[in-house]
């Protein structure tokens, strides 16, 4: 029952075609397209830094890689997977589906979301081009002081201060975007309540990403003045603390790991009512869990500094919020099962990696648990435990989550569907891999192996499932092989599907496969959570649904349109101003080395301002709404 | 099937290990107080994990659409107050079972020793450990100084005091206890009460929070003494080491002076009476030669080896010795002084003497 | 327009009613606040960890409190002057409005000569960036909270630019009032400052 009645007038169509279309577009689904790509080509990049660290680790006291090397590739694997992969994932989801899903025809602020998206992709740019530049950071992805602010010779750190920083003003943006579209753009009659979970999630996060990301700023401001220009926040030998580092890094670190989740967990929570045919079990549980996470994860920061030494009452303080933020954590589970429970289960591929999400997660979140028990964490911190660990909720979890929204979605985005047949095999050697890789992590850290470590030596019994785990990373790699193989050949030759190949249940499956550019020729007025649902199915006397009578609607079922539809105008602006600041930045990474630095920071200031007063002054086309 | 595998994963890993540095093989009296608390709540994690997998399982098995499915559509079921309570509730108070125990144990580690006990002073550098007794002088009321290898009397109490020269480390013998980690500006504390059962055994343990280069090299040994067996590596220790007065070790002495002092530390018994020699900024080598082990516990102490590290340390362990700085502090690393076959095999002579 | 399920929706309900785009905007300019709240606010932190981490250098005794409270009284003042420009543009009177604007701009100069005057006044008696924790932390917040008055200034000069062109109506992206909400914001950081910093001498 797509809309297909035809657009009086569509005032101003930007031009689809060629590259300067997608350089200017402001087109929401555009720009999710573009994160995603270029997420999933960083995808392959953390990828392969991750096979090099795990050849080195196959065998004991190996001599493949240098400490230097080796230090370098797992801090940008870090940083890669975390900024370069996750987030922008997310961010591909959130752009594409948001304004669908609220029956919206894009964000609040459409150049803004453009400016984001360029912003993001040139400071990875930058940030991996260190390798050819001067070096990569290699201090780990936390990047602990007062070993970054020690070395100031080589200018890895600094592409590290800078680079977290560029990619931290992008997040701002995008956040501020998707709060400002989700709280004054949604379609008539849907109120919050009314919202897809994976919408709530996206204000949650977007939250967390406000205050949290000032945080750190401030910290990798603090770090590139010790590195650049003196100051001694960080240099114990002038009273400065070292720790001081850490709990700035921690207070943003820690909401941003439900950053990395929660997006994850809001694509589970649509996609487990679709594949079960019932809605989600607890609607306002798992929503109102995922605020009760929002605040509670400002307040658990330090349970990653236990054995730092900030003394017993700090220590059990944040212990026992640890222990109490793992309920609302802990609590979606059971919502997730109840929703399978008694449904008609199809067991694809996008619903298999939402199974495996559940499975995997619960690992990771009882994982998370044995650390809250703060002596055992004296422990487990800094071991291969806890890269299981986190492996598991991040992988097991985000990742899996993510896999299942790309299969899901990407009937809406292409109009074909994924193939099957890859699929499974996708996710049975991707699941198996997985486990193989991380499962005996576990093992390693209980057995005293550290993590971070270039090398291990013989006779500690760390050989045998260092290797099982080199084996696991590989199959996960042909895995992903397979994803792409997939994603490429049903891009091409797929089977074509109509825009509700699912049955499904949220806004987004009334626009057509690919939507139009302006999503809706008619913007629906809600009146249920699962409206689109509601439109198909109502219950019988047994609370069963059956399939209501054809033509049958809730009147009015659209909002009257009494003008034309005026879509944003596409821009170069956003990309110029995004170039200018990452000029900038790279001015001050190289500030050190003299005139370059400076430099290329004045002609940064310059394309900078060239950007943003024109963005300023560029008329404004009416915001679509 | 795979639940199977990972249960069985699990099961292999809280058997208790008999590997040198497992934390699954406590043997002091603080390692086995964190056993105890781990293995309760590894017990209550796996007891949820069956649980919560077996119902998924279940789930997937019994309501799986099949293949000629005539059945009717599922009931809505919008969600259960009760039962989302309950199952909020149930976890809450499991978490309170882990809860109780833990500030137990937490705060029983955090306090300081009672009566008698054993203090040593630990100082991390890049990339070696600095131990000092402050209880235990020599005649000149100077404390026992060594590096890297640590002794414990068992049955007794030792409080670590611990900070950093440089940056942050952390000190991991987990056997012996859970890690703390050491701090520039600050101290921190590990109580080690090693079982009497132990005597005699060397655990292994190394750093655990990065710091750069040989994060992965910086490792330490701790043997457990009698604490008859302590008192005399103690009183060992606290003698001078002699000036060789010919052989090739006295002309390692020279090269001593000359060079190996800018860094290294001894304690000598000099003609006018014994006096320390040299820097502290590397590791005091009075008793170099009854060391086990060299570069912290990369190699064993060998003439092979210790030739191996002075002639080219650099292959013994990654540093970077050309960004040392002694106006700042900033030490990286052993150089290579380019000393020929000779001279070294002088320096490994008189180091192998100094037992 | 929120709305529940049990609503009859009817023609009336989708005219127009205020402006939606304004709304989002003062949103977007909110959330943006509360963003620099938490950047100020870590700032702010740091430095009450540090105010007596001198390292024998000069600490607090440098403070000039009667020069710094007349800078004070001059940014709030600049306030004032913001208030009356937001009222004028309200009002459709653009010329008065700009007066305002200009006033507003000349006033949030003055400050920072103030703080530039004040700056160089502890530098010649040895507080610098690199003299302890606590030079490194005053200088970072009240260079920060600077840095965001001169954007501020930036910001009112477009906005006097664009008027002056004819091109700013209530329809225009370059926002009097939402550039009136970011130039209180950041006096309100400065009182918050003037009282942790100069005035609570813990």
């Amino acid at each position: 029952m797509a809309i297909t009645a035809p657009v009086e007038d569509l005032g101003y169509t930007p031009s689809t075609k060629g590259v300067w279309s997608w350089l200017t577009t402001v087109d929401h689904k555009r720009i999710g397209l573009m994160y995603g790509v270029s997420a999933l080509v960083f995808f392959v990049v953390g990828g392969l830094e991750a096979l090099m660290i795990r050849t080195q680790l196959a065998s004991a006291d190996s001599t493949i890689l240098t400490a230097d090397a080796y230090n370098q590739l797992f801090t940008m694997h870090g940083i890669t997977m975390v900024f370069a992969v996750i987030m922008p994932v997310a961010a591909a989801f959130q752009n594409y589906m948001i304004p669908l899903q609220i029956g919206a025809r894009d964000v609040a602020f459409p150049r803004l979301n453009a400016f984001s998206f360029w912003l993001f992709l040139f400071a990875v740019i930058m940030l991996s081009s260190s390798f050819f530049l001067g070096g990569s950071p290699d201090g780990a992805w936390v990047g602990y002081a007062n070993l970054s602010t020690e070395v100031t010779e080589f200018v890895r750190m600094d592409y590290y201060a800078i680079g977290v920083q560029l990619l931290g003003i992008a997040s701002i943006g995008s956040s501020a975007n998707f709060i400002a579209t989700i709280f004054t753009m949604r379609a008539p009659g849907m109120t919050m309540m009314k919202m897809p979970v994976f919408t709530w999630m996206t204000v949650v996060t977007s939250f967390l990403l406000i205050l949290s990301l000032p945080v750190i700023a401030v910290g990798l401001w603090q770090m590139f003045f010790d590195r650049n220009f003196g100051t001694v926040f960080y240099e114990a030998q002038a009273a400065g603390d070292p720790l001081l580092w850490q709990h700035l890094f921690w207070i943003f670190g820690h909401p941003e790991v439900y950053v990395l989740i929660l997006p994850a967990m809001g694509i589970v929570s649509e996609t487990l009512p679709v594949f079960s045919r019932k809605p989600l079990f607890g609607y306002q549980f798992v929503v109102f869990s995922g605020i009760a996470i929002g605040f509670l994860g400002f307040g658990v920061w330090a349970h990653h500094m236990f054995t730092a030494g900030m003394g017993p009452v700090a220590e059990a303080g944040f212990g026992l919020a640890t222990m109490l933020i793992a309920v609302p954590t802990g609590v979606k589970i059971f919502n997730w099962i109840g929703t399978m429970w008694g449904g008609k289960l199809t067991l694809n591929t996008p619903m298999l990696f939402s199974i495996g999400f559940i499975a995997m997660f619960i690992i990771g979140g009882l994982s998370g648990v044995t650390h809250a028990a703060v002596p055992a964490d004296t422990q487990q911190h800094d071991s291969y435990y806890v890269v299981a660990h986190f492996h598991y909720v991040l992988f097991g979890g985000s990742v899996f989550g993510f896999m299942a929204g790309a299969y899901y979605w990407f009937p809406k985005w292409t109009g074909k569907i994924l193939s099957e047949t890859l699929g499974k095999w996708h996710f049975w050697l991707m699941f198996i891999g997985f486990n193989l890789t991380f499962g005996p992590m576990h093992i390693l850290g209980l057995n005293g192996m550290p993590r971070r470590t270039y090398r291990y030596p013989e006779g500690f019994g760390w050989e045998f499932w260092n290797g099982m785990a080199t084996i696991g990373a590989f199959t996960i790699a042909f895995s992903i092989l397979l994803f792409i193989i997939n994603i490429v050949k049903s891009t091409r030759s797929g089977t074509e599907v109509g825009p509700d190949p699912w049955d499904a249940r949220t806004l987004e499956w009334m626009a057509a496969s690919p939507p139009a550019i302006h999503n809706f020729d008619q913007v629906p007025i809600v009146r249920h959570l699962d409206e689109w649902w509601h439109r198909k199915y109502g219950v019988d006397e047994e609370g069963r649904a059956v399939p209501l009578p054809e033509g049958y609607s809730e009147e009015p079922a659209f909002v009257p349109e009494t003008g034309g539809i005026h879509m944003p105008s596409p821009s170069y602006y956003p990309m110029i101003a995004a170039a200018g600041l990452v000029a900038m930045g790279a001015g001050l990474v190289f500030w050190s080395s003299g005139f370059l630095g400076v430099g290329i920071l004045v002609v940064g200031v310059a394309i900078a301002f060239w950007g943003l007063v024109g963005w300023a002054a560029e008329p404004i086309t009416r915001e679509a709404h | 099937m795979l639940v199977v595998l990972v249960l069985a994963l699990l099961l292999a890993a809280c058997a208790t290990s008999d590997l040198p540095q497992s934390s699954l093989n406590p043997k002091s009296a603080e390692a086995q107080q964190i056993d105890e608390l781990w293995r309760l709540v590894l017990y209550l994690a796996i007891a949820v994990f069956v649980v919560v997998e077996a119902a998924l399982v279940i789930a997937i098995f019994w309501f799986r659409k099949r293949k000629d499915d005539d059945k009717p559509e599922p009931k809505q079921t919008h969600g259960n107050t009760a039962l989302e309570i309950t199952w909020s509730i149930i976890p809450a108070l499991i978490l309170v079972v882990i809860a109780v125990p833990t500030l137990q144990t937490l705060f029983d580690l955090a306090s300081p020793p009672e009566g008698n006990f054993v203090r040593v002073n630990v100082t991390g550098h890049q990339w070696w450990w600095e131990f000092e007794y402050p209880d235990i002088l020599d005649a000149n009321g100077r404390p026992l100084t060594t590096a890297n290898e640590l002794h414990l009397p068992v049955g007794v109490t030792t409080e670590l005091k611990m900070t950093s020269a440089d940056v942050i480390h952390s000190f991991w013998v987990p056997p012996l206890a859970g890690k703390r980690d050491v701090v520039p500006g600050h101290f921190t504390f590990i109580k080690i009460t090693p079982d009497v059962s132990r005597a005699g055994e060397a655990i292994p343990g190394q750093c655990a929070e990065f710091c750069w280069l040989s994060h992965a090299d910086m490792r330490t040994l701790v043997f457990l003494d009698t604490e008859a067996d302590f008192q005399a590596w103690a009183d060992r220790q606290l003698q001078p080491a002699t000036i060789p007065t010919d052989g090739p070790a006295a002309s390692g002495f020279e090269i001593f002076t000359a060079i190996c002092s800018t860094c290294h530390q001894a304690f000598i018994a000099a003609p006018e009476g014994p006096e320390v020699f040299g820097e502290a900024i590397a590791p005091d080598l009075t008793h170099f030669g009854s060391r086990t082990t060299l570069g912290a516990r990369v190699l064993d102490n060998t003439t092979e080896h210790l030739t191996q590290w002075i002639d080219n340390p650099e292959s013994v362990k990654p540093m970077a010795p050309e960004l040392n700085n002694f106006d700042t502090g900033r030490i990286l690393g052993m150089p290579d002084y380019g000393l020929d076959a000779e001279e070294i095999a002088e320096l490994v002579a008189l180091l192998e003497g100094w037992k | 327009m929120s709305v529940t399920s049990e609503h009859v929706f009817e023609e009336a309900d989708f005219e127009a009613t205020g402006d939606p785009v304004h709304r989002t905007r003062k949103t977007a300019m909110w959330i943006f606040l509360g963003s620099e709240a938490f950047f100020f606010g870590a700032m702010i932190s740091t430095f009450l960890l540090y105010r007596n981490s001198t390292n024998g250098g000069p600490g607090a005794e440098l403070f000039n409190i009667p020069f710094t409270s007349a800078s004070s009284f001059i940014l709030l003042m600049s306030s004032v002057t913001m208030v009356l420009a937001d009222n004028s543009f309200r009002k459709r009177d653009q010329r008065q409005g700009r007066i305002w604007l200009i006033g507003t701009a000349a006033l949030g100069l003055t400050f920072l000569a103030g703080q530039i005057f004040e700056f160089t006044e502890f530098y010649e008696h040895g507080l610098t960036l690199e003299t302890s924790p606590f030079g490194s932390s005053f200088y970072m917040l009240t260079g920060f909270h600077g840095a965001h008055v001169a954007g501020g200034v930036l910001m009112l000069s477009l906005l006097i630019a664009f008027s002056m062109r004819g091109k700013l109506s209530p329809d225009h992206g370059m926002n009097v009032e939402l550039t009136a909400l970011y130039w209180h914001f950041v006096d309100i950081v400065w009182i918050v400052i003037f009282t942790v910093v100069y005035l609570l001498q813990i």
